[in-house]
């Protein structure tokens, strides 16, 4: 029998506010094995401890139980406090008193009967605790960077430079990401690309650093400190390591008509291509969908003129193997697809364009040499119309767009207004918002100055509909402030379109463990006090996968990923849970089921003997858990057809009388 | 009547056991009651001539006799296995419950099997013999006389709308491979999804509400071959547990359900061997039915080492919200 002693916490008011303490603590005085009852103030403050150490001492206890709050906030520190008083840290359970009673309830009656019966459960668990002794596993020090922009780029910079060995892999076949098709930055204006090339030279350079560019994560296994990924290096029909980067083969390529992805299919370029001139690496990459070589087998033209050699159409997708201490996702976003929105003409007309598009056009490397000319007949446009929030901030049942703001769209609409009427102060330009949201260090006076310095016209009020007719869009939109309508003729119209994850990012969840929210951005451990890691030990986030987010913004959680990266990476060894399954081999039939269904590989088979009832010996299949790999997870105590596989801490018998002791 | 005679599977075994392929024979010997034959095993050729057995009454499927049968057994068995025993088979093959090595199968065409209890219902009570001959069964009962009935009007529920007459395990074949039927066995489970929820809930009560606990639905499945069942474990918590109502008694059965699904070949032994006659292979036939609806079809034994989808992770699985509208949606 167990020696259970219980500490009720008031939490100052947030308990004692709606669960009366001092009947709580009388309550489970009287319940099997409890030998020793109390509330205090608060537990987890030094005299709350020193009240369970000297109980622990005083009354022989075996085991503890605080009814407090959520075992995510103090579960460890009163496993700590326990042990210091020499009881083994896991015959200590916490009984949720605060976020799943005093919290939702609002009488004392209800409150307190709740949480007596969730303190006795708790006691029913203690009374079948055993002390669990926690192993140790080794941590690789190296890590896996997920995406190769800016987030991706600062993370792995800021791990190497502690010392550690990273790996980025970019699926596209240059890193760089959004920020290198981005023509200047906001609110100072200053160039993306002379900010961002540096860092991309850096990170080329940088020893511990190594790209995989044209590369995709296809599986990942293993669990915090040692993780295995298979990375898939796609086949680019070009040696990486023998390619100078001299361009001729581009140059020669006579299929010219291959949309450019890096201006947004406004130009085009050739199907064997480098995708912009700072491209790291500085490679050069075959299209195999519009190569006629590879489609056909009849040209080779860039095997022919590349001195180098570098040319080979034989190429294979190539799977390579590594390991890893910690992964940090940096899978980033982009602008959703504008065909839902036929109001704004986008499919019909192509001076509609997107934001994105825009800053290609202003771009000195984009499709017009930067030179502001109209996609569709080239002439320079004198009335500008952008239109905000368009897929953000839309209603809940709307299917179109986005419930959330996207945060970045004000800003760069602002630069983008005042970046036209500083070059061509002949162009009208038009905003329309529905709110413009600029808190940020030096934003909303970036704001005021467009409006205020360069005669931008903001109208509060959404546009309904743009028209093509003629040469010209007509937009028509209200004015909420006015309370009217308002008829524009266009030369240009701009949407900001709402952002969203990237594409890769849901299989890649599932693929860590990693859990997202609604609109598949990752979601962070805790909103507030763990803002990089995500809830899976050993992942981390990093840039626009886990929100919508500006360039500073990005670059800060960047580098508080990489600083929580090198902690993870800097230790030699982590303690294992030793809440982790074990098979009973008398019962295990060796089915297999548990072994197929763990995300871990940690079961493995082996041939045991057993005594028969006559005396007579026979060999079975029996399941063993590898108690290192083992998460804990239980989805073997559940396929078990037998009952053959518990976890322990969280045996199936302890949540059972767990279970009885709330019925009862 | 069969198409394969007694004569031509004591042959068979004879070769077998004389040419030192096999040690022993798992087949038939005659019960108590003409109707009522007997698994057993053969050690001799002696022992086969004097008394195996073969007819329309041999339903009993083997598979799970080999898991005690493999371990017993010095030499190779030969089992004789109809089209839908070789499905248990196989999965059992995929649980590794036995030692493939051991067993020789020689498959035997199935013209399906009587149900004695449908013969009762037809001729009946007080049947003295029932013989089975090429043109139907020959029936001799206290009260009404020799009844004379056609096979096919008396088969067991599972062979009316047999699912597969072909072997997917065996070393050697007697007659066709066969093929897999577009069978109506889901007709039943769809009349039980029409109905309202309170409709349903009276049905099992009614039909649950005869079970004895005799446990033979259990000893006989194929799927429910563990070391130590839950039902006998005194650790497990659950074992005589008082049952708190009338219907908790019968959670045996949907206990039973969930622990053989995706495993459950749909064998239709549990309902064979229930002396109540309770229909007990809905009750898995409508987790098969949901499994294929939502996963793609999967029959369990249909191959070795396949894994059924609820142990099997997919990104195209369906979302567990969407199971639930489509099961709620299906059954409104």
């Amino acid at each position: 029998m167990q020696r259970i002693g219980v500490f009720v916490c008031w939490c100052g008011s947030n308990i004692a506010g709606t669960v009366d303490v001092q009947a709580v603590a009388e309550a489970l005085k009287t319940e099997p094995g409890v030998v020793f009852s109390t509330n205090y103030q608060y537990m987890c403050s030094q005299a709350g401890q020193d009240i369970m150490k000297q109980a622990i001492k005083e009354h022989n206890l075996t085991g503890v139980v605080v009814c407090s709050c959520s075992p995510r906030m103090h579960e460890t520190t009163f496993r700590k406090t326990a042990a210091a008083a020499g009881l083994n840290p896991y015959m200590v359970e916490i009984a949720n008193i605060r976020e799943q009673c005093s919290w939702v309830h609002k009488d004392m009656p209800t409150g307190t009967e709740k949480a007596i019966i969730l303190g006795k459960a708790a006691i029913a668990k203690v009374n079948l605790n055993t002390p669990l002794t926690p192993g140790e596993s080794p941590v690789t020090k190296r890590a896996l960077v997920i995406g190769g922009g800016i987030a991706g780029i600062q993370t792995a910079l800021d791990i190497a430079d502690a010392g550690f060995e990273v790996d980025i892999v970019e699926k596209k076949p240059t890193i760089g990401g959004k920020m290198a098709q981005i023509d200047k930055t906001f609110p100072t204006l200053d160039c993306a690309a002379c900010i961002l090339t540096p860092k991309m030279v850096d990170v080329a350079q940088n020893e511990k650093i190594r790209i995989f560019s044209y590369a995709e994560v296809t599986d990942v296994k293993g669990f915090v400190g040692n993780f295995t990924a298979t990375i898939k290096k796609k086949a680019r029909y070009v040696k990486e390591d023998v390619c100078t980067g001299c361009g001729i083969c581009t140059e020669k390529c006579p299929q010219k008509k291959v949309p450019n992805e890096f201006n947004l299919g406004m130009d085009n370029r050739r199907a064997v291509y480098i995708p912009f001139a700072q491209a790291v690496p500085k490679v050069a990459t075959i299209d195999p969908d519009h190569c006629t070589m590879l489609k056909t087998g009849k040209c080779g033209v860039c095997a022919k003129v590349c001195t180098a050699g570098a040319i080979d159409y034989t190429q294979k997708d190539e799977f390579i193997e590594e390991n890893y201490g910690a992964i940090v996702v940096a899978t980033g976003y982009n602008p959703i697809s504008m065909d839902k929105f036929d109001e704004f003409a986008y499919n019909q007309s192509k001076d509609v364009i997107t934001s994105l598009e825009y800053e290609r056009l202003m771009n000195a490397a984009g499709p017009t040499a930067g030179k502001l000319l109209r996609p569709s007949d080239g002439k320079h446009p004198h009335t500008i119309v952008f239109v905000q929030c368009v897929g953000s901030r839309c209603s809940a049942c709307d299917e179109k767009g986005k419930e959330y703001c996207s945060k970045i769209c004000c800003m760069y609409t602002a630069k983008h207004a005042m970046l036209t009427r500083d070059k061509y102060p002949d162009t009208d330009v038009y905003v329309f918002y529905i709110d413009v949201r600029t808190p940020g260090k030096s934003f909303d006076e970036f704001y005021r100055r467009a409006v205020e310095d360069y005669g931008v016209h903001y109208i509060k009020g959404m546009v309904g509909k743009v028209m093509p007719e003629g040469d010209q869009l007509k937009v028509r939109a209200s004015d909420l402030l006015a309370n009217k309508q308002i008829n524009i003729d266009a030369d240009l119209v701009v949407l900001a379109a709402a952002i969203e994850p990237d594409k890769s990012a849901r299989p890649l969840a599932t693929m860590l463990t990693a859990s997202m929210d609604t609109n598949d951005f990752f979601t962070e451990a805790h909103p507030k006090l763990r803002p990089v890691e995500s809830p899976t030990a050993g992942v981390f986030l990093s840039g626009a996968c886990q929100g919508p987010r500006d360039i500073p913004e990005t670059v800060a959680q960047a580098g508080a990923a990489a600083s929580k990266v090198i902690g993870l990476l800097a230790k030699d060894k982590l303690t294992c849970n030793p809440c982790v399954a074990s098979s009973n081999e008398i019962m295990c039939n060796g089915c297999s089921s548990c072994a197929n269904v763990c995300p871990y590989g940690a079961i493995t088979y082996v041939e045991k003997e057993f005594r028969q009832p006559d005396r007579t010996t026979l060999v079975r299949r029996v399941a063993s858990v590898n108690e290192a790999v083992c998460q804990g997870c239980g989805c073997c105590t559940v396929v078990c057809p037998s009952g053959a596989m518990d976890l322990k801490g969280f045996a199936n018998n302890q949540i059972m009388s767990e279970v009885d002791a709330i019925c009862k | 009547m069969q198409k394969i005679s007694r004569e031509t599977l004591i042959e068979k075994a004879k070769e077998l056991l004389q040419n030192g392929t096999v040690s022993s024979v798992l087949g038939w010997k005659a019960g108590e009651f003409s109707y009522d034959v007997t698994p057993a095993t053969f050690n001799s050729v002696e022992e086969l001539e004097k008394d195996f057995v073969y007819n329309d009454f041999c339903g009993a499927n083997f598979s799970k006799y080999l898991v005690k049968a493999t371990i017993k057994a010095e030499g190779k068995i030969l089992v004789f296995l109809k089209p839908c025993d070789t499905y248990s088979f196989n999965q059992l093959l995929t649980e590794h419950r036995f030692n493939r090595e051991k067993v020789y199968v020689v498959g035997i065409p199935c013209e399906g099997m009587v149900d004695v209890e449908a013969i009762r219902k037809a001729a009946g009570e007080g049947i003295v013999s029932v013989e089975c001959t090429n043109d139907g069964l020959v029936v001799d009962t206290l009260y009404n006389g020799k009844v004379k009935l056609a096979e096919q009007d008396v088969l067991l529920e599972r062979c009316k709308v047999c699912k597969s007459k072909k072997h997917v395990a065996y070393d050697e074949l007697l007659g066709d491979e066969g093929e897999v039927i577009e069978s109506k066995r889901f007709d039943e489970v769809e009349r039980l999804e029409k109905m309202t929820p309170d409709e349903r809930f009276a049905f099992w009560q009614r039909e649950l509400s005869r079970c004895i606990r005799c446990n033979a639905c259990r000893d006989i499945c194929p799927a429910c071959t563990c070391e130590q069942c839950v039902f006998n474990n005194p650790k497990s918590g659950v074992e005589n547990k008082a049952a708190a109502n009338s219907f908790e008694e019968k959670m045996f059965h949907i206990i039973r359900a969930f622990h053989v699904v995706g495993r459950c070949t749909d064998c239709g032994e549990c309902s064979r061997v229930c002396p109540q006659n309770i229909p007990l292979h809905l009750l898995n036939r409508k987790f098969i039915k949901d499994i294929d609806n939502f996963y793609g079809e999967y029959q369990a034994g249909a191959e070795v080492g396949s894994r059924a989808p609820l142990v099997n992770y997919t990104t195209d699985d369906i979302e567990a919200s969407d199971a639930v509208r489509k099961g709620d949606g299906e059954n409104a």
